[in-house]
């Protein structure tokens, strides 16, 4: 991205890329989607591949990350994200294809798509966006949500006995053989946002070598589905996402 | 050559571009053909997890620009209408088959005509309608595939081909239609890839304000309104008929069999067959009714386009039904049967002298 260098002679050293568009996000203060968005369309613009990317979008608080990423897009029922990219990319597949999910979303409506999409190997990036709760709808239990984490469904906290174990679909995805590039990755700290954001860009690179999928797990935070402040939540995040679901490459290729 | 075979290899001189299916009987060899026929003609062909998977991946390549297509049967098409519904909102053309077999439930493999329902009426959640054709012999299932993408690109809506199982599965000859008779049509709405010079493309089905969502509900309802001039259908032997009989796809071979049989008894009897089941041949059914005495809906299920007959008719005319359901399939001889009580009881004297 070129920086401008404004009239009153201030250098401008930080702006938003022009892969996202001035629609004020909706997001809640806190919440990890805002920086994501960011680091995909930073990498995009980076790239220069505005014209050859198609993303979609998911049901879910990121129902709308068309209204703020400047490139074509398509909206996905719920769940069914990977087998629309899975559509886009077999009919273009010189483009670049993400899909953007959260984990209501991939892990439990979309368990099966999710599974086989990254099965045949197609070949494109899912992002998949955990914060262990279903934030839309109001802060119910997801498939990711830790034992003994309240939510609005769990309101005694979440009791194996009855709803069983979080899922760890990220760890379930390296073992198959079309994952190409699997990582946990969390946008909580800047330390964080630049390793997010690496891992993004390797991602976007790999998908050009056709060798399989590319799955890049975000833990992120829910400030008001977990009832916390933004810091709060950071620092929960921290201290009870991360021993359970460790940041760091699951899947990495050979060269 | 087979229904479904006629349908697929009719497919792929249709222009398809990609195919994703899931296998179910009776269709099962329309995904077989492809497999073995359309890669090496550069089309993408793909099993799916899931019909669920499939529809949706449909909804993506459509979306990207694709001519495409799917095909499934009762409980698989059930399993769509997620997608279908998505797509009709969204305003994405494609072509969905269903060769249908006896419900409900699990059911049975044997031809059925109990999906007209679930075909004409929208099928999935939301105010919506699909293009519907019916065809009544393997060349019809060669022929609707061009007419059907056609629609469905002109609409840029999803189109349904209803068939059964026995059409699917029956062998008769067949004159394929011309590779690339069909042109392709200009998506300028479709996700490729947003240049520099235009904004981005956004294929969506979601509009939160309500004001939004009704004025999508306003234009697909003038879209159901414009498309109206679409209907097709059939009238063998109306001209004089006392008797009007109204049956679509298989069952209207049946039907047109009876009407033979009846006119060998002297009784005079016509066929009108609904082609496009949606747009429904309203007005037609309207017209001929003044002249008749009255009609007889044969269907092979427990009674659905009866109803929209009915509607036609709108309480001129005594509308009668014959049908069998769960695969059963009624004979020309049960169809005559129905006739010959119809014309007794309205002493309809063509039928008198025969006695």
């Amino acid at each position: 991205m070129e920086l401008l260098t404004t009239t009153n002679g201030m250098e401008v050293v930080y702006q938003k890329p022009p892969t996202l568009t001035d629609t004020p996000l909706r997001y809640c203060p806190g919440c990890g989607h805002g920086v994501v968005h960011k680091l995909l369309m930073e990498v995009v613009d980076e790239m220069k591949i505005q014209d050859q990317t198609i993303g979609v979008a998911p049901v879910g608080c990121s129902v709308f990350a068309y209204d703020y990423m400047n490139i074509d897009m398509q909206e996905a029922a719920h769940g069914r994200a990977s087998a629309v990219a899975t559509g886009i990319k077999r009919i273009l597949p010189d483009k670049y294809v993400f899909s953007y999910q959260g984990d209501g979303d991939l892990a439990a409506i979309g368990t099966a798509e999710t599974i086989h999409t990254v099965n045949r190997g197609e070949n494109i990036l899912i992002v998949f966006i955990n914060n262990a709760i279903y934030g839309m709808t109001g802060g119910q239990m997801a498939p990711t949500t830790l034992l003994g984490m309240v939510t609005s469904t769990t309101p005694f906290g979440r009791e194996q006995q009855v709803m069983g174990y979080p899922l760890k679909i990220t760890d379930l995805v390296a073992q198959l053989p079309g994952a190409y590039y699997v990582t946990r990755q969390a946008v909580h700290t800047v330390q964080a946002v630049r390793k997010a954001k690496k891992a993004i860009r390797n991602a976007f690179v790999y998908q050009t070598r056709r060798q399989g999928t590319c799955f890049i797990e975000i833990v992120s935070n829910c400030p008001s589905g977990w009832k916390m402040t933004p810091v709060e939540a950071n620092d929960w995040l921290e201290k009870n996402m991360l021993p359970f679901y460790p940041l760091g490459d699951l899947k990495v290729p050979a060269s | 050559m087979k229904g479904n075979e006629a349908l697929a290899e009719a497919a792929l001189r249709a222009g398809l571009q990609a195919y994703f299916g899931y296998p179910i009987t009776p269709q099962s060899e329309i995904l077989e053909y492809l497999t073995e026929h359309a890669p090496q003609r550069g089309v993408v062909v793909l099993q799916a997890e899931s019909e669920l998977a499939a529809i949706n991946m449909i909804y993506g390549a459509s979306g990207a620009g694709a001519r495409v297509m799917t095909s499934s049967s009762g409980p698989g098409i059930s399993l769509m209408q997620e997608g279908i519904s998505y797509m009709a909102s969204a305003q994405l053309p494609c072509l969905i088959v269903n060769v249908s077999r006896g419900g409900p439930g699990l059911g049975t493999i044997q031809p059925s005509q109990g999906d007209y329902f679930q075909a004409v009426k929208g099928g999935g959640h939301g105010d919506y309608h699909t293009i519907v054709l019916a065809p009544s012999s393997v060349q019809e299932m060669a022929d609707f595939v061009f007419e059907g993408f056609r629609l469905a690109e002109l609409y840029r809506t999803p189109a349904l081909i209803l068939a059964d199982g026995a059409l699917g599965q029956m062998m008769e000859k067949v004159e394929l239609p011309k590779e690339g008779s069909l042109p392709r049509t200009d998506k300028p709405w479709a996700t490729v890839g947003k240049p520099a010079w235009r904004e981005r493309n956004i294929i969506t089905s979601l509009h939160i304000e309500p004001e939004k969502m009704e004025q999508v509900n306003l234009e697909l309802q003038a879209k159901y309104r414009a498309m109206q001039k679409e209907v097709r259908y059939e009238e063998i032997k109306t001209k004089d008929a006392e008797i009007l009989l109204v049956a679509f796809g298989l069952a209207a071979r049946i039907a047109q069999k009876a009407v033979e049989l009846a006119r060998e008894r002297e009784i005079k009897v016509g066929l009108l067959r609904p082609i496009t089941l949606y747009p429904f041949p309203s007005y037609g059914i309207s017209e001929l009714s003044r002249k008749v005495t009255a009609l007889l809906v044969v269907e092979m299920n427990a009674g659905q386009m009866v109803e929209d007959v009915q509607l036609a008719v709108s309480g001129r005319r005594p509308v009668h039904f014959k049908g069998r359901m769960g695969g059963m399939i009624p004979s020309p001889e049960e169809v005559l049967e129905a006739i010959e009580s119809i014309a007794e009881s309205y002493r309809i004297p063509a039928f008198e002298r025969s006695m």
